[in-house]
């Protein structure tokens, strides 16, 4: 009895998980011829050119001879190379900063105005970010031209002597950081104003009973729940911000004596201007390390914290 | 703790609308109130009012003495649940539960007392280091119970905080919630749309509809004695038969000419109704089946048309008087059929009339 059991068993389990493997397989197989348009596209447009990024860095000036590391090695013992990691992280950290700390408190003050009203501002203080940055900037080197400077005609009226806004290393390096700032801290303020709409309003309210002042309710409640928005906006403002290259090409030039110079700008300059291509791959793949390093601990604080909350 | 008072409490929305119509209310020390009513009667804008949460249009909050109209919510020392729960779900169990205490800058030690307290009352100990997201319904309620229960409170208010659990675990929570009251004895208003929630829990209902307070009172004065129409028809389930109909020597005559015989001890008090439209109210359990020795009775033949067996008692359904369903309570061992005629005792000392034109049960 017990054996013709045990036979009968595998005769009709077999054919029963392997058509389910089979479904399995084809549903699989499906999702595969699915998603293989956007595989081209992204081997096309980002592994590629990565890949051959990486493989051009490692080529001699002439692109015929393989040297490995040594575009790395030439560019760690120059100088104006440090100018420019410098420059790129004082100016992506200190960007980024005032345009998180800008756009949050423009998203408070927005969400606080009422709805009608609240369309009309979102929309002017979006314009910013709309206009195309090489045509906005464009503007502020007008305002900070020395002649004809609005800023220093402002200035004047107050009797503040006139600032070498884009001559002067410091006021040149603080001048790029203020136009990458009206140009990205709306980005922040419409994710923050999206992030704050999307805290019940119930905790709030439960917080106010528990005894929580404003500023307390600001500081338990607001910037925790916000906490993911906050850091997936600074890390995507991050990486766009070491990335940038119009502003400072258009307002500086990387100048004076290459002190504004940012990674895009400079590998431009080291690898289209002066013809040395392998080295201005090895410049502009420096910071991917760095910032790789920064996403993964970013993106792996919003994912634990996303496990605990959602 | 502390009594609370409302005094001609008003509350009016942009537009003129008025949710809250002039309400006045004493509630005593320790007592357990709810507010009971359908939606949009203004029974939780009345709470939030309480809080601090709604502003107040006209008329006066009165906590323990103290009138907290411009009292911002954290000043009043009160403590509330929410529908939701509103659980912070960034902290702990013991993070939520202590965050009152922490705000009011209490010492380590008392904070955690008074959690391992509040967590030993609710039986919630081995959760207090799970986040909210961890927890089901019902432990979330005892969380948000708990976060009340630490900063020992005037005044604790519940606005619907069993309405989003299934059915067995709301009513686990109603007997937890009464025995909490039981043991910290705070004043407690409670807001909720189910009856059967109002009747268990409270000292005393408050039924609202339309922004007013149709009456106060115990639970089974209310039961009992309906002041209006509304609530004779919102307290009790199944809901109350109501039958067009008018009195005429001594007897209610409905709309077919079913007569029903007024028990003497009733007679003189509907002297004033004759001849006018009335309507006949009677619950479904003083419908019952035949008892020929109930004082006061009056017997019918009806027709039963849709039988419900519930176990502890049948529900059956018929046509009377212009009531298109009626309901009566059997007892389960009688044998019923639908379509089957079958006599059926009203047991008139039970019976209500009300005015058609007010409302008002006379």
């Amino acid at each position: 009895m017990a054996d013709s059991m045990s036979a009968a068993i595998p005769a009709v389990a077999q054919p029963r998980s392997s058509s389910l493997q089979k479904l399995a397989r084809r549903r699989s197989s499906i999702a595969f011829l699915m998603t293989l348009p956007l595989i081209c596209v992204i081997l096309g447009l980002v592994v590629y050119p990565a890949g051959y990024a990486i493989y051009l860095s490692m080529l001699s000036r002439r692109m015929d001879e393989f040297v490995g590391l040594t575009q790395y090695d030439i560019l760690i013992e120059n100088d104006t190379f440090w100018l420019v990691v410098f420059q790129s992280c004082f100016f992506a950290v200190t960007a980024v900063i005032a345009k998180a700390a800008i756009g949050f408190w423009l998203a408070h003050m927005l969400h606080h105005i009422p709805t009608k009203g609240q369309r009309k501002w979102r929309g002017m203080l979006l314009v910013p970010w709309v206009i195309p940055p090489a045509l906005s900037t464009l503007g502020w080197w007008w305002m900070y031209d020395p002649t004809y400077s609005s800023l220093n005609w402002i200035l004047a009226i107050f009797a503040v002597p006139a600032v070498p806004w884009l001559g002067e290393p410091w006021w040149a390096r603080v001048s790029v950081i203020i136009v990458n700032v009206w140009y990205g801290a709306p980005f922040f303020m419409i994710m923050y104003l999206a992030a704050l709409k999307s805290v019940p309003e119930q905790l709030y309210e439960a917080a106010a009973i528990d005894g929580a002042s404003s500023w307390q309710r600001l500081r338990y409640i607001t910037l925790p729940m916000m906490q993911n928005i906050i850091s997936i906006t600074v890390l995507f403002s991050l990486i766009v911000t070491f990335a940038n290259y119009d502003i400072v090409r258009v307002l500086t030039n990387g100048g004076p004596r290459d002190l504004t110079h940012l990674f895009a700008t400079y590998a431009f300059q080291v690898g289209i201007l002066s013809g040395n291509i392998p080295r201005g791959a090895a410049v502009s793949l420096f910071m991917l390390p760095l910032l790789a390093i920064f996403a993964f601990f970013i993106l792996r604080g919003v994912n634990q914290r996303n496990k605990e909350m959602m | 703790m502390a009594n609370v008072s409302l005094r001609n409490l008003v509350k009016e929305y942009d537009g003129g609308v008025q949710a809250v119509k002039g309400i006045n209310l004493d509630i005593q020390d320790h007592e357990f109130v709810v507010l009971v009513g359908p939606s949009g009667c203004g029974k939780t804008t009345t709470l939030r009012m309480i809080a601090g949460l709604e502003e107040i249009t006209k008329g006066e909050v009165d906590i323990g003495g103290n009138v907290v109209n411009d009292v911002p919510p954290r000043d009043r020392d009160i403590a509330m649940v929410f529908q939701n729960y509103a659980l912070y779900p960034h902290m702990s169990v013991y993070e939520n539960m202590a965050f009152g205490l922490t705000l009011r800058k209490f010492a380590r030690s008392e904070i955690d007392k008074r959690v391992k307290n509040a967590a030993r009352i609710l039986d919630i100990e081995p959760l207090l280091e799970r986040k909210p997201k961890a927890l089901s319904g019902g432990q979330r309620q005892r969380v948000a119970m708990g976060r009340a229960i630490v900063r020992d409170p005037k005044v604790f208010l519940f606005d619907e905080p069993l309405s989003n659990l299934d059915a067995k675990l709301r009513v686990q929570m109603r007997t937890e919630i009464k025995k909490v009251h039981q043991t910290v004895r705070t004043t407690t208003v409670y807001v909720t749309h189910d009856q059967v929630e109002a009747m268990t829990l409270a000292d005393r209902v408050v039924v609202m509809n339309h922004g007013i307070i149709e009456q106060v009172g115990p639970p089974q004065e209310l039961y009992h004695n309906p002041a209006t129409r509304f609530v004779a028809g919102f307290i009790g389930s199944p809901a109350m038969n109501f039958l067009h109909a008018r009195v005429e020597n001594d007897a209610v005559h409905l709309t077919d000419g079913t007569v029903l015989p007024i028990p003497e001890s009733r007679r003189a008090r509907y002297a004033n109704a004759v001849g006018k439209p009335l309507l006949f109210g009677i619950r479904p359990e003083h419908l019952t089946d035949h008892r020929p020795h109930l004082p006061g009775r009056a017997d019918l033949i009806i027709t039963p048309e849709v039988i419900e067996p519930m176990g502890m008692e049948t529900m059956v359904h018929f046509h009377l008087g212009d009531a298109r369903d009626c309901c009566a309570r059997f007892e389960p061992t009688v044998h019923v059929e639908p379509n089957v005629p079958i006599t059926l005792t009203v047991d008139m000392n039970n019976m209500h009339l009300l005015d058609e034109a007010t409302g008002k049960v006379l």
